[in-house]
């Protein structure tokens, strides 16, 4: 079977030019990026379209019923994003709380810690 | 009555880092005033990222920002009553508020700063036929549901205005399961931030149609579709290209308005354009010793401009503290072509609060490249050259004592540039 090209379509947002930048795929492996206007675009594309990463951001109950604010430590896999809220919404933190501390560890198996952005007491 | 040197209303971003500024500036006593049960005003709800590249080098979410400055506040001895709504503000600089625990509190100020924010449009603002059925929410507010009390305004989902408000809660609404069918931009360019539009538009495949608007709201119990249509150059919307799009909500993102209810109330002269009051180098408004910063002064994008601006403010305070009020006569400063206004509207060259004067302005269209021109009665006495300017970032530029000094007026141009780079700065 021959491998067929993917065309796909990136934005940068690297700098406020917002350049659109063309990927040509074939046989998973990236053959041509064009569109871009400097270097930073071409990493910025290429990681878009092999493993782009996203921090989230979202909210876990209190005990207390209110919501907690909370962010992964680091950025996650963009495919994980559905997979890590669903873990979440189950996940209940007793208070008081640090902003900065850990409420939940290796979130959707990525390894990464999902922190408080607020304190509560 | 209570007697008290400097009263901030409002205990968002803008008040808080003016209070800090002020203690650190060595006032003594400052009491911020807050109607909610905690310090942080907007910021509470923002749990998204995108706060703070300026001043911490951090991207923080909104709650860590307001923490960090809860904690220097307190830290730093500043009073923060809370759950208390002021109600009264006169040109004399009293003050009158009202909560649960001691009824009416009435103050007398030396020195007020006001930091009361913004509130969102609503529909009424902006006229869309139709009933008026449940489900029609501002995106602010559907922000607070989600984030702050828990349940989610609706399941199917067309947002109208592409705001950055509107955007964050596309995609947060969309990770929380609801499906988000478009957002609807009259302009013909998005008033967001690209990164938003990437981050929360593309990511999700969520579409933006521009040149878009809602032309009617189908439902009369709860919101059961909208009618879009496309618009012309003149913004009115051509029916042959109207389509129902069935939908259970819509979130209006479609602008903010600075809150001067009570900066009207101590006859304060307000600015036509930017809703907030007119402000001086100093940013005083027009009645002595009030002053003003953040959303209540010009509708910000940016927290971290909210904080400098704020900081400027305390500044202002403490110099007029210094100076026991005294009078300065004004030069003017205007908005030419190519920008919708400029902050400060007047400014006194000799009582400026540090060696550079800030001004603060909003272009009128996106301009890939353009050259800003300052232009006092001798003619043009500053020019920079700007790329990517839209209407939904904030320029701002300072300028120097030396050149400033001895002008009559100022009046900022932003003209349009062809592609060739010119070498000529
Ligand atoms: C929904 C939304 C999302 C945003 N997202 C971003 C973002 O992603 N990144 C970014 O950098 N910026 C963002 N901004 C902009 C930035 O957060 C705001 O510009 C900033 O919060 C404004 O600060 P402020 O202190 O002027 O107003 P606010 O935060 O609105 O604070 C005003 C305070 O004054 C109080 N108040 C008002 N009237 C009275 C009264 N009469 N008596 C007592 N108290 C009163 C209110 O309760 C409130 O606490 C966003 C703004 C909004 C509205
Ligand atoms: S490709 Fe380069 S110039 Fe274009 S947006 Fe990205 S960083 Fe900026």
């Amino acid at each position: 079977m021959s491998a067929t090209t993917e065309k796909r379509r990136v934005t940068c947002i690297v700098c406020p030019s917002g350049c659109r930048i063309n990927v040509e795929i074939e046989g998973g492996k990236i053959i041509e990026i064009s569109g871009n206007q400097c270097k930073r675009g071409a990493d910025y594309a290429t990681t878009e379209v092999t493993q782009p990463m996203r921090v989230l951001t979202t909210t876990v109950r209190l005990e207390n019923g209110r919501l907690l604010p909370v962010k992964t430590s680091h950025p996650i896999p963009k495919a994980l994003l559905f997979d890590a809220i669903k873990e979440l919404s189950g996940v209940v933190v007793k208070p008081p709380v640090k902003m900065g501390q850990v409420v939940y560890s290796n979130v959707a198996g990525t390894g990464v810690d999902v922190v408080a952005t607020r304190s509560w007491d | 009555m209570q007697n008290r040197e400097l009263v901030i209303i409002g205990g968002g971003p803008a008040g808080l880092s003016a209070a800090v500024e002020a203690r650190r500036l060595g006032i003594e006593d400052v009491l911020v005033i807050d109607r909610e049960s905690e310090p942080g005003g907007i910021l509470k709800q923002c749990i998204h990222t995108g706060f703070g590249l300026h001043i911490f080098k951090e991207e923080l979410t909104g709650p860590e920002y307001a923490e960090r400055f809860i904690r220097k506040a307190e830290a730093l001895g500043v009073e923060i009553m809370l759950d208390t709504m002021v109600i009264e503000l006169t040109s004399d600089r009293r003050i009158v508020a009202v909560n649960g625990r001691e009824g009416l509190v009435e103050i007398q100020a030396k020195a007020i700063i006001l930091a009361m924010g913004c509130r969102e449009r609503t529909r009424g603002a902006i006229k869309i036929p139709g009933f008026r059925p449940a489900g029609i929410f501002t995106a602010g507010t559907a922000q607070r549901f989600v984030n702050i009390e828990g349940y989610m305004p609706g399941c199917e989902i067309v947002i109208l205005g592409s705001g950055d408000i509107g955007l964050i809660m596309a995609r947060r609404l969309t990770l929380e399961g609801a499906k988000v069918r478009c957002v609807v931009e009259i302009m013909p360019y998005s008033n967001g931030l690209t990164r938003n539009i990437v981050q929360c538009l593309e990511d999700y495949s969520i579409p933006l149609l521009l040149k878009h608007t809602v032309v009617n709201i189908h439902g009369k119990k709860r919101v059961e579709g909208v009618t879009i249509a496309e618009v012309d150059d003149e913004m009115k919307p051509i029916m042959e290209t109207a389509q129902f799009i069935p939908c259970d909500t819509l979130l209006l993102s479609v602008g903010l308005i600075p809150e001067n209810e009570l900066s009207r109330m101590a006859g304060i002269e307000i600015d036509d354009v930017t809703g907030g009051p007119v402000v001086n180098q100093r940013l005083e408004t027009s009645v002595p010793g009030i002053f003003a910063c953040g959303n209540v002064l010009h509708v910000h994008d940016l927290v971290d401009f909210v904080t400098q601006e704020a900081m400027e403010a305390a500044r202002g305070v403490a110099s007029y503290l210094a100076d026991g009020g005294k009078k300065y006569d004004h030069i003017p400063v205007t908005a030419g072509e190519g920008l919708r206004y400029v902050l400060p509207q007047r400014i006194n060259v000799e009582a400026m609060t540090g060696e550079k004067q800030n001004f603060f302005m909003r272009c009128a269209r996106p301009m890939a490249r353009a050259r800003l021109y300052v232009e006092s009665e001798r003619g043009v006495i500053e020019s920079r050259l700007l790329s990517h300017v839209k209407p939904s970032e904030m320029i701002s530029i300072k300028l120097g004592r030396d050149e400033l000094k001895g002008v009559k007026m100022l009046k900022f141009i932003l003209q349009e540039e062809g592609d060739k780079i010119e070498c000529n700065d």
